[in-house]
């Protein structure tokens, strides 16, 4: 008797402090959550403010009496944001597309094929992953300017298309394909292009997914060049669009509708992360581990 | 046989064109504008070869500027950042419930534009004519006084700088974190639970020691992400960094190819490549480092 | 250190709306004599993984008590049974070196039990040279062959002195030559520390070759714990009779009428003391001799020679194997121009079950002539 209620005791002491510090760890988690949720909502929060009444508060206000849609409109109006938006929408889907049709035979060739010097091919591709992208950017920019392509879909897109690591996430990916799968159709005759077409790539297709869905992040954020090589305001991207609205256009004065402007930019892609969150968190954590 | 053995070349040509024209010629390219001295990109043409750039950079105040504020940020933010993260890591393995909706939530800032969360942070932070901000008032509350991050002095422009690089680092590390926290073999745990070892030996032993190689990971990716800051300072503070005084060393040299000084080639290869020297010294010391303390 | 469990049940909630619990270990009873090697044997899924985690207290029982001496452990948690468990994969610290993982359970200990520095070393050193490893005290776990990690394992769960070792699975990460050596260390250490050991194992040549009692388990309940010969001789059921025992045994369809036995159609042997019922008939491969006036009749397929033995295969229409196997001695001569085969049975080595219940029905029988 005397051990049981010792027992008793210890079990339920036991379950009070795991149920406090779980309690701190939820308040905790909490915290951080709310921290990275809440400039979201004052994004939403003041894009819908109308500009009367933001600028009336001096002490800012968590919620609004009147929300007004008034400030999208001028978004949209006062600033060639629809064009902002279409460019990059080109930009990026171009690019994606180009990148694809590049990497697919790339890592291919690495990951199946058989030829002379693939080893040290690789090699060479793998070590120009160290290049930091500022030091070429230099050069690229003289090419494009020499190339009269400033201001062009083409000048944007050129250079953004290939990047060496996606090349090594498909190639790892490919890799996982067993051989005898490459076998029998060899043996029926395939020829390594209809095998490419018709047995890698619907087997990598999450894969291939993940990356686009990479890559379009990457396109859509991208700043530093098309702020570069355009300064043609019907050429610029979201972003660089955004750095202009700030500086030249209404964003001195009018925050609500800045505000909006920044919540349209971000809005397509948080959608495409809720619908696809899974994949890109895996695909990201993937390629953190292969570094 | 032989007939395939070429074959591969073929497919990798779209590739090889890509990269050889735009990452390795401009690598050997950039090589050589830092050394062609004068350089003059109205006419092409240069007066002679040697160190000029380099030293025209190096005592060039902008730069020496760009240089102090790339370092502090990188010494506030890796090491702040990554033991954040393992904290938040370390709390997100602890529950089971909602996990995966906190670490959808968490990884939220890594899908959003930079430039477009940086212009939400440069509001809350700035003290206009109107209003003192959203982040004053709060400091106010706690019976501060009011500052105004954005255009006031220089700490509290570092501080918003470091605030918010971290806000946006933070998805990656995490991330990484959290599922090298997942894939420690529970049999450890079991093993030490039979052995009565207190929850902080499990810790520092076990745990730390097997998920070594991804902090270490995120370390030197810190470092080098850190000294390459540019996006991040140009949200808060606007495209004219100098006028700041929030220049970063990336800043540096774009302003040298295109901001108002104009094109500048030559210096700004010769900042690029000192940028480059100094990230792969530091990510030298770091290897060498993690010799001593990383469990593969 | 002696072992009890009483009425010791595990239950898992089942996973979906409409099915049972699963019910991995169903009230067992039993009590382990301090200082012997048990081993815990059967299929795979038969709970006995389930019934080691629960005697070390890495699961909590849903009902029943288990206990250790007169101490009962049942709601004590892992670290204060004073158990070590050796993990079937082993579980070492793959970035600590041998000596620091065998060191790592002693430099847990708190209070009165903390140890200096060189008792801990020498507890250490004891237990590496128990299981013969003190050679590779600066190796990690990674730069081992698969022996040598278990041997650290069990050095690692044996440095706390602790009541009661316990094994999971020991010998299946193996390759065959190692096992037979491995089993012979497990046998040895254990003698030479006298602690209570307990194994867990699917493979019931292990288990009968080394322990001083087996426990025979299926779908979580217990069938037969006993000293492995007796277990053999004496099944207590159809299962426990086909589980152990290589080449297995043989089984047939039969009946007894009339004091008779008959295997099939045929009348093989006098049965006494049992009623007129279908049976299943068990004949041990041991239990054939070659007599051309014998009563079992089978059809002669091959004959495989093994050296010391031979090893009969014939078919037979009511067996349940497609094959039946007889072991003779290599000196009988058996003529393989003859499409039968005749043999006479030894009364003790067959078996009568129940035809339902699978349950053994004992019976008499006059000693051969």
């Amino acid at each position: 008797m005397e051990n049981k209620i010792d027992f008793d005791r210890i079990e339920r002491r036991a379950a009070v402090r795991k149920r406090t510090f779980q309690t701190v760890d939820y308040v905790l988690l909490t915290l951080w959550a709310l921290l990275v949720l809440f400039p979201f909502y004052w994004m939403v929060l003041t894009s819908i403010k109308s500009y009367g009444s933001y600028n009336a508060e001096y002490i800012p206000k968590f919620y609004t009496v009147a929300p007004t849609l008034q400030n999208y409109a001028d978004a949209f109006t006062t600033v060639p944001l629809g064009r902002y938006f279409l460019n990059t929408i080109i930009y990026t889907l171009v690019t994606t597309g180009l990148m694809m049709i590049v990497i697919i035979p790339a890592a291919f060739a690495f990951a199946r094929l058989d030829f002379p010097g693939r080893q040290l091919a690789f090699t060479l591709f793998l070590s120009l992953m160290m290049i930091p992208n500022e030091l070429v950017i230099i050069t690229n920019f003289v090419t494009i300017t020499n190339l009269g392509l400033r201001n062009t879909y083409t000048g944007l897109i050129l250079p953004s298309v290939t990047s060496v690591f996606y090349i090594y996430l498909l190639k790892e990916n490919f890799e996982q394909i067993p051989d005898e799968l490459y076998r029998a159709a060899q043996v029926d005759g395939t020829t390594d292009l209809k095998y490419l077409l018709r047995v890698m790539l619907p087997i990598s297709k999450p894969t291939l997914v993940t990356i686009a869905i990479l890559k379009i992040i990457e396109c859509w954020n991208s700043y530093v060049w098309p702020r570069l090589i355009t300064d043609d305001q019907n050429y610029f991207l979201v972003s660089n669009g955004i750095q202009e609205i700030r500086e030249n256009g209404f964003g001195r004065e009018n925050i609500p509708a800045m505000m909006a402007a920044v919540v349209v930019i971000s809005v397509p892609l948080i959608v495409l992360f809720l619908i696809f969150h899974k994949k890109v968190m895996a695909g990201v954590s993937r390629g953190g581990t292969k570094g | 046989m032989k007939k395939r053995s070429m074959k591969g070349w073929l497919y990798l040509l779209p590739a090889i064109l890509f990269l050889g024209c735009f990452m390795v010629y401009p690598l050997i390219d950039v090589l050589i504008y830092s050394f062609e001295e004068g350089y003059n990109s109205a006419s092409q043409t240069y007066y002679g070869i040697g160190l000029y750039n380099y030293r025209y950079v190096l005592h060039d105040p902008y730069f020496l500027q760009a240089l102090r504020n790339t370092f502090i940020l990188v010494i506030i933010t890796v090491p702040l950042s990554t033991g954040i993260a393992l904290l938040i890591s370390l709390g997100l393995h602890a529950i089971k419930p909602l996990r995966n909706l906190y670490q959808t939530i968490y990884f939220l800032p890594y899908v959003t534009n930079t430039l477009a969360v940086g212009l939400v942070f440069m509001i809350l932070f700035k003290k206009t004519a109107y209003s003192d901000g959203l982040v004053n008032l709060l400091l106010q509350w706690f019976g501060g006084s009011s500052v105004d991050f954005i255009d006031g002095p220089y700490w509290a422009k570092m501080f918003v700088l470091c605030f918010y690089t971290i806000w946006v680092v933070m998805p990656f590390k995490v991330l990484i974190l959290t599922s090298a926290l997942a894939s420690v073999n529970p049999e450890y745990y079991s093993a030490a639970k039979m052995d009565a070892t207190s929850k902080s030996r499990v810790f520092f032993k076990i745990t730390l020691p097997m998920i070594s190689p991804m902090i270490f990971y995120l370390v030197i990716t810190g470092f080098i992400g850190a000294f390459k800051a540019y996006s991040d300072a140009v949200a808060l503070f606007g495209t004219d960094l100098n006028a700041a005084g929030m220049n970063t060393i990336v800043g540096y040299v774009y302003d040298m190819l295109y901001g108002n000084s104009g094109g500048y080639p030559s210096f700004a290869s010769a900042a690029a490549l000192i940028l480059f020297a100094i990230v792969l010294t530091i990510t030298c010391v770091n290897l060498l480092i993690s010799k001593k303390h990383v469990h593969y | 250190m002696k072992v009890v469990l009483q009425h010791l049940t595990k239950r898992f909630p089942s996973r979906t709306k409409k099915g049972d619990d699963v019910i991995a270990v169903n009230d067992f009873n039993f009590e382990i004599p301090s200082g012997k090697l048990i081993g815990l044997l059967g299929p795979s899924g038969c709970g006995k993984s389930t019934t080691l985690n629960l005697i070390c207290g890495l699961e909590a029982p849903t009902e029943g008590s288990i206990l250790f001496g007169e101490d009962d452990v049942t709601r004590l948690p892992p670290e204060n049974r004073g158990v070590g468990l050796v993990f079937q994969n082993y579980a070492l610290y793959p970035h600590l070196t041998v000596l620091d993982n065998i060191l790592f359970p002693l430099q847990n200990l708190k209070g009165a039990d903390k140890l200096t520095k060189p008792q801990m070393m020498e507890k250490a050193m004891q237990a590496a040279k128990l299981v013969q490893i003190d050679e590779l005290l600066e190796r990690k776990p990674s730069e081992l062959s698969g022996g040598q990690q278990q041997r650290v394992a069990i050095a690692r769960a044996l440095v706390k002195m602790p009541r009661v070792l316990l094994l999971d699975e020991p010998l299946s990460n193996l390759d065959a030559r190692l096992r037979l050596q491995t089993r012979e260390e497990i046998r040895r250490i254990q003698q030479e520390t006298g602690i209570t050991t307990i194994f867990v194992t699917h493979d019931q040549d292990e288990a009968m070759s080394i322990s001083d009692m087996i426990v025979v388990m299926k779908a979580g309940v217990m069938q037969q714990i006993g000293q492995p010969q007796d277990v053999y001789d004496d099944p207590i059921n159809l299962f426990v009779a086909t589980f152990l025992g290589t080449p297995p045994i043989n089984v047939f369809d039969g009946c007894v009428k009339g004091g008779m036995l008959y295997v099939g159609e045929d009348p093989v042997m006098a049965v006494g003391g049992v009623a007129d019922q279908q049976v299943s008939v068990g004949i041990r491969p041991e239990g054939f001799n070659l007599d051309p006036q014998g009563t079992f009749r089978s059809n002669l397929v091959r004959v495989e020679v093994m050296g010391r033995d031979t090893s009969v295969v014939s078919t037979h229409p009511a067996s349940r194997n497609p094959f039946v196997r007889s072991i003779i001695r290599a000196d009988n001569q058996v003529d393989r121009t003859k499409k039968t085969v005749c043999f006479s049975l030894m009364p003790n080595k067959v078996f009568l079950f129940d035809a339902q219940t699978d349950a053994r029905i004992p019976f008499t029988w006059e000693a051969q002539k």
